[in-house]
């Protein structure tokens, strides 16, 4: 490791967390220790002080009994019992009349009350200095008595405790900051990688997802949902690139036709009326041209995930019956039976002028679509186009895997869906579980190619057979954004002969039914 | 009809007034907020058409502080911003329509006509009539020439929002979003089969016709005899 890498080791949280750790549980130690400590010292120096009380309580009756003569008697038998018991009688001249010390200084005998000392021994080696603690007693006369004990070993007990509080302080601390450097460097790694590879996501690479170690903890989810919200950036990534090709491939060719139509007019000599058609007919070119920005603007923004503040409890059956009131008409001109098969309230929750405009794509295509060209292609079928609603329970296997890579979309998404992103994964188990409205609109055309189904739902696909046709190819890409948005999903499938086209929508909580169902007829 | 226009690309404003006054009313034009509320509060206009992107001050503050004073002029919003929400804004802060950029003048025109009427009596009338025919909006009963026609709820709601604005010309657009209630562009002429069947119950057995396609614009429904 490189010396600014040991530094950044300093500065992670972890490391500092663990240093706070360490000195609070240091300060808790060091005071219980302490308290610990404080409290022997001071029974040990009760004990001590009752001792010499005791002896000296002992001394003073036999002074009372027999006077001095006794005392000094008493004193020389007890100096005599080996032990850490002192004694040490002495003149008015500080001379030493009995006891078991040798000669102390004669300014220790003037002090009256409790001293502390050092004193010599005889010891196997000569001599050795030992602590003593004492009390001095005058005696009548000017004689003093000294009754004290050894502490010398209380002493080394001390030294020996203090410094095994320091070291295990200090082993303590030593353990503390490795242990600190270690879980930190630990962190540190993940962390960085991490940061790496955010790094190479800023710098473009927007399929890299964050490393993960399939453990669970904090940083694991938190790299879980970074690598989800990566999933929806790149989406809304793609979606954003999608419609910018869109828009360079599908507008520029209509406004390349408009600006070749006017240069013409314009270099051309023509009469009025011949102006007149031009103009006319840029007119039109020019709202088509509108027609198709203002699709391709709606896609995106339900991409977007376009806010749902006017999303209403609505009634399924009756939005199918609005839609096919407007499109009866139309159907019949055609040569064609429209039926809608919707009689028992279906609620779902959803935004009704999106919802109307998906179902109103879908029965559009079908009047578009649904005359059989050949001559069997209808078969014994009548050529209708039937719209009904129903309830399912959950979705079908093969529905909800549809589902799914129809919510992709295109290539790109559904190749996400195998990834880290997971966002259409979870959809789909979603859309598998809940309870779904479907509004499903069949006609007896020619339907779709099997290859084709998932492809037309993307923007500005128009299989060859319809190029001839009026329309832009963003209507079925219109209809599945709305079911995306819904948390639905369009899903395209062969009528035998014809199409059917199930738009799947989850289920509203039927509280509070707006008013969606109109008288229609 | 006496119209103010606030609007402040120079173009746009001038292209407006022309056509308005082609059209036969007056125009006045205002090129920021300000100025535009302070000429609407000064004169009595038939309708306020209002961009929603001003200088100085938008367009939906503009008609807000105005519905605050008490001027109910009705107002037209014009806007570059797409969508039904910020259509409800629109509506919300007092603009009686809102159209959205790029239109067709033919559109703009006959819902500036549409709000003029607003006021007028036939918002309320129980009674509707066009030459021989009428439509009474308590029974909802249509009858011609005193012979009853006989129509489905849909088709009388078309008729009924025809006639209430019988002599001015009704776009497509304008018959989806108040007869349909839908804001989004089907695609497909299905209004125009749906006037096709009206017409055919209110004109077919009879020598005038009343109602009329507009070329390039819309529907109108007129006693041609005036």
């Amino acid at each position: 490791m490189t010396a600014p890498s040991k530094l950044k080791l300093f500065r992670t949280t972890a490391f500092r967390l663990s240093l706070i750790y360490l000195a609070l549980f240091g300060a808790a130690a060091l005071l219980a220790i302490g308290y610990i400590y404080w409290n022997t010292t001071i029974l040990l120096s009760r004990q001590l002080d009752q001792t010499i009380q005791a002896e000296l309580g002992g001394l003073a009756e036999q002074y009372r009994a027999g006077g001095m003569r006794q005392l000094v008697r008493t004193v020389a038998e007890r100096s005599e019992t080996p032990g850490n018991s002192l004694y040490y009688v002495a003149d008015s001249d500080g001379r030493r009349i009995a006891g078991n010390l040798g000669q102390i200084s004669p300014q220790l005998l003037q002090e009256t009350g409790s001293v502390e000392f050092a004193y010599e021994r005889p010891s196997t080696n000569g001599t050795e200095r030992r602590l003593a603690f004492a009390k001095v007693f005058q005696l009548p006369g000017d004689n003093r008595l000294l009754v004290g004990r050894d502490i010398e070993d209380r002493q080394v007990l001390t030294r020996v405790t203090r410094s095994a509080i320091l070291w295990g302080l200090g082993f303590m601390a030593l353990v503390g900051i490795g242990g600190a450097l270690w879980v930190s460097r630990k962190l540190l790694a993940r962390i960085d990688a991490i940061s790496a590879t955010a790094e190479r996501i800023m710098q473009g690479d927007l399929t890299e997802r964050l490393p993960r170690d399939g453990s669970g903890d904090e940083l694991d989810r938190l790299a879980k949902s970074l690598n989800r919200m990566l999933g929806r950036i790149e989406q809304l990534m793609t979606g954003l690139r999608e419609v910018s090709d869109n828009i360079a491939h599908d507008l520029k060719t209509p406004l390349t036709r408009l600006r070749n139509r006017v240069e013409e007019a314009l270099h051309g000599s023509r009469d009025e009326a011949g102006y007149r058609e031009t103009l006319q007919a840029t007119i039109e070119e020019a709202d088509g041209l509108i027609q198709t920005f203002n699709a391709l603007l709606s896609i995106a923004r339900l991409e977007a995930g376009q806010g749902r503040a006017r999303w209403e409890s609505l009634d399924a059956a009756a939005l199918v019956a609005d839609v096919a009131e407007l499109y009866e008409p139309v159907a019949e001109e055609r040569g064609l039976v429209l039926r809608a098969e919707a009689d028992a309230p279906v609620t779902l929750r959803g935004d009704r002028q999106l919802l109307g405009q998906a179902i109103a794509n879908l029965v559009d295509n079908a009047i578009k679509y649904g005359v059989p060209n050949g001559k069997d292609a209808g078969g014994n079928h009548p050529p209708d186009v039937c719209i009904s609603v129903r309830r399912s329970k959950g979705m079908t296997d093969r529905a909800a895997t549809n589902g799914a890579i129809n919510r992709g979309g295109d290539k790109a998404k559904s190749d996400m869906g195998k990834t880290e992103s997971a966002i259409p994964d979870l959809a789909a188990s979603d859309l598998a579980k809940t309870d779904m409205a479907e509004i499903i609109v069949t006609d007896r055309g020619e339907g779709i190619p099997e290859a084709d189904r998932t492809r037309v739902l993307d923007r500005f696909v128009r299989l060859e057979a319809s190029r001839s046709a009026p329309g832009s190819g963003l209507g079925l890409s219109l209809v599945a954004a709305v079911a995306r948005l819904h948390g639905g999903s369009l899903v395209l499938e062969d009528h035998a002969p014809g199409l059917k086209a199930i738009l799947a929508v989850p289920l509203g909580d039927g509280a509070g039914k707006a008013g969606a169902a109109t008288d229609a007829s | 009809m006496r119209v103010l226009v606030i609007e402040d690309d120079q173009e746009t404003a001038s292209f407006l007034m022309r056509a308005l006054k082609e059209s036969g009313h007056i125009a006045e034009h205002a090129a920021d907020g300000e100025a535009g509320l302070a000429l609407a509060r000064l004169n009595a206009y038939d309708v306020l058409i209002v961009d929603r992107m001003l200088p100085k001050l938008d367009g939906l503050s503009v008609i807000g502080l105005l519905r605050e004073e008490e001027v109910r002029t009705p107002a037209l919003i014009l806007s570059a911003l797409d969508g039904v929400d910020e259509r409800v804004k629109g509506l919300r802060a007092g603009g009686d329509d809102y159209l959205t950029k790029p239109y067709a003048f033919s559109e703009l025109l006959a819902r500036v006509e549409a709000l003029a009427r607003r006021t007028s009596p036939e918002e309320a009338a129980t009674r509707l009539s066009v030459g021989d025919l009428t439509l009474d909006r308590l029974s909802h009963k249509v009858s011609r020439a005193g012979e009853q026609i006989l129509l489905q709820p849909r088709e009388f709601r078309l008729l009924e929002y025809l006639m209430k604005h019988a002599g001015q010309v009704v776009t497509r657009t304008m018959l989806l979003e108040n007869v349909w209630d839908y804001h989004f562009d089907p695609q497909t002429n299905v209004i125009d089969v749906h006037i096709s069947r009206l017409r055919s119950k209110i004109d077919k057995n009879f020598d005038t016709p009343l109602l009329h396609t507009v070329r390039g614009a819309g529907y109108t429904i007129r006693d041609s005899a005036q």
